[in-house]
């Protein structure tokens, strides 16, 4: 069957990471990972993102006094070949000496699985990612996302404890990647399975992750689920990382928020607010007689379909991202009022 | 297309006069003169019945064959080594084990001599040890030796130029499948680096057929295809036994390696 036994708990206390020339890729980092919880860990190249998910594969250690549980075992000294988690790279990494059932079943033979059980197990994995056609293909005669469907079949093969994706869907073209994004989503819940998504697009990881864990410079910015990281962001890093991000500079007096563009009526700011985030769902744009606070001119408008792209100029650093959906024709220069709903603005 | 077909003729004109001037016009001259001499077209009939000439043709190709059996070995492992693992001196050790390229066959026929030779190193120290004096530098074993010393500059390169580009996420992938090191060598390193293995043996195959000058030196009781021929040559003045056994040597090495590359071709097409 495809279950993968009971999902494992992973959990990192004080693991940092520093390379033999000094470069400090991690911070001393505390995470707990629920049993058969995706997480996904999100963030610039350069993060701390991959080295965090190599000390938990086994393939780097932590520095001294760092420490990597499974299911409360301490295995920090044990190499990956005895870690049974199951590994799933950018690059595919798949044998270009074996076929694609060669592939598939060289976990379960290096363990001396009897010959017919490994081929019941390899067309079961073959059925499961649509890809039995091509048991005998060698890999040189796959597109990417075969590929790809490939290398998970191989890491799912051997009923792992948990699977690292490292950047697994950044080499495919974006159609691909949304269809491999739903299929991935599908497999990770059916199977029940622990398992750890690196990557550094964020609409993956909102559409991937039970909780994503935000990362900058070698820190975890933040850790929550999808909808808190969103709304509310902990730190401008993660504010602005995640999504789109409005900014207005300017003061607050009896809860009125003055900026260039004019003012808008907060009743609940902080007192010392200097500057106001919200994301461009939350401002619209006024419609017909509507008088407004805020002002300001279009400088761009893409026409995207279902709704209108407007870069709004309020005599700010950025213009103003506003997504529209009215049916108006906006046009360079057009002076719009503003609208921003109270609920959505964000002091960080 | 007719223009077509005769413009691919022009093309490889330069290429086919070269090969026929060079290659196909002197083996079927060598094939003529070896069937001219006393003994007519028997000379090729008596390399195979005649136990010298048998005998040499089989411990020629016996001998090239371990030598790079040796070499394939020692280089693959020390050209995996000095690739992934940079220390200082790296690279003076590199070029320390590229120099024997620049070595005459006589200087390494002597280094054999002073090692293995009646008064060499080995000598020696087995003497020291045992009370027997272990000499080979004028057999076979001495032979072997030398030719392993300069055949693992070539084979060497090769393989590190190959290791260079084994690319490290397949070796972590096969180990997230449970592979010990054992299995990672066998399954990834060695298939990676076949295309390598292959093209270097081929060449140390051949240069240890053809070698002569190290032969020439330890002479003694060593008996190898180019001995046979100098000595036919210079001594016998056995023209076209010389000539029948230089095109022997030709094709059974043409047909070795012809044999050997088949043999991995399929491998080496499905590795892409």
């Amino acid at each position: 069957m495809t279950d993968a036994g009971t999902p494992l708990a992973i959990a990192l206390t004080n693991c940092a990471k520093t390379f033999a020339d000094g470069t400090k890729a991690l911070e001393p980092l505390d995470l707990a990972i629920h049993a058969g919880e995706t997480v996904v860990f999100l963030g610039p190249s350069g993060c701390g993102k991959t080295t965090t998910l190599r000390i938990i594969a086994g393939l780097e250690e932590p520095d001294a006094g760092g420490k990597v549980l499974f299911d409360g075992v301490d295995v920090t000294h044990l190499p990956i070949e005895q870690r049974n988690v199951g590994m799933v790279f950018q690059s595919y990494a798949l044998f270009p000496n074996m076929t694609v059932a060669g592939n598939i079943g060289y976990g379960l033979k290096i363990r001396k699985v009897a010959d017919a059980q490994v081929k019941a197990r390899v067309s079961e994995m073959l059925a499961m990612m649509q890809i039995t056609k091509l048991a005998d293909r060698r890999i040189d005669q796959l597109s990417g996302g075969q590929r790809q469907r490939v290398a998970l079949a191989r890491a799912i093969a051997v009923r792992p404890r948990a699977l690292l994706l490292d950047e697994p869907l950044t080499a495919l073209d974006a159609k691909l990647r949304d269809t491999l994004r739903l299929e991935i989503d599908s497999l990770l819940r059916s199977l029940g399975i622990t398992a750890i998504y690196v990557t550094h697009d964020q609409a993956e990881a909102m559409a991937l992750g039970d909780r994503i864990v935000v990362m900058e410079h070698g820190r975890v910015a933040q850790i929550g689920k999808p909808r808190e990281i969103y709304q509310r962001p902990a730190t401008r890093f993660v504010a602005e990382f995640i999504g789109t991000m409005n900014r207005l500079t300017g003061a607050v007096k009896n809860g009125v928020f003055t900026c260039k563009a004019g003012s808008l009526a907060w009743s609940e700011a902080p007192a010392n607010t200097t500057e106001i985030l919200f994301r461009p769902e939350d401002i619209r744009v006024a419609e017909g007689h509507e008088t407004t606070g805020l002002q300001g001119k279009v400088a761009a408008a893409f026409f995207l379909g279902d709704r209108t792209r407007l870069f709004v100029e309020v005599g700010e650093a950025q213009p103003l991202v506003i997504e529209s959906t009215a049916r108006r024709d906006f046009s360079h220069g057009d002076a719009v009022g503003l609208a921003i709903d109270p609920r959505g603005l964000l002091v960080l | 297309m007719r223009h077509e077909v005769r413009r691919l003729i022009l093309l490889l004109l330069p290429a086919g006069i070269v090969f026929a001037a060079f290659f196909l016009l002197p083996m079927a001259r060598l094939f003529l003169i070896g069937g001219s001499g006393k003994m007519g077209w028997a000379a090729y009939t008596a390399i195979l019945t005649d136990d010298l000439y048998l005998s040499s043709l089989v411990s020629t190709f016996a001998v090239a064959a371990a030598t790079t059996a040796a070499t394939l070995v020692i280089s693959g492992i020390s050209g995996v080594f000095l690739q992934r693992h940079k220390f200082p001196g790296n690279a003076a050790l590199v070029a320390m084990l590229t120099f024997p390229l620049a070595f005459p066959g006589v200087v390494i026929g002597f280094m054999v001599i002073m090692l293995a030779g009646r008064q060499g190193l080995i000598g020696q120290v087995t003497q020291a040890l045992t009370g027997e004096k272990l000499v080979f530098a004028y057999t076979i074993a001495g032979l072997f030796m030398g030719y392993v010393y300069f055949s693992i500059p070539r084979t060497i390169l090769t393989v590190m130029a190959a290791a260079e580009k084994l690319d490290p996420k397949l070796e972590e992938a096969a180990r997230s499948l449970g592979a010990s090191p054992w299995h990672v060598l066998r399954d990834v390193i060695i298939p990676g680096l076949k295309p390598a293995f292959i093209s270097a043996g081929a060449i140390c195959f051949a240069t240890a057929v053809g070698a002569f000058g190290t032969a020439f030196t330890l002479a003694a009781k060593i008996n190898v295809l180019p001995m046979v021929i100098y000595t036919e040559f210079t001594l016998s003045a056995n023209i076209a036994m010389a000539a029948a056994l230089s095109f022997v040597l030709g094709i059974v090495t043409w047909l070795v390696l012809a044999v050997a590359r088949t043999a991995a071709g399929s491998s080496v097409a499905a590795a892409g």
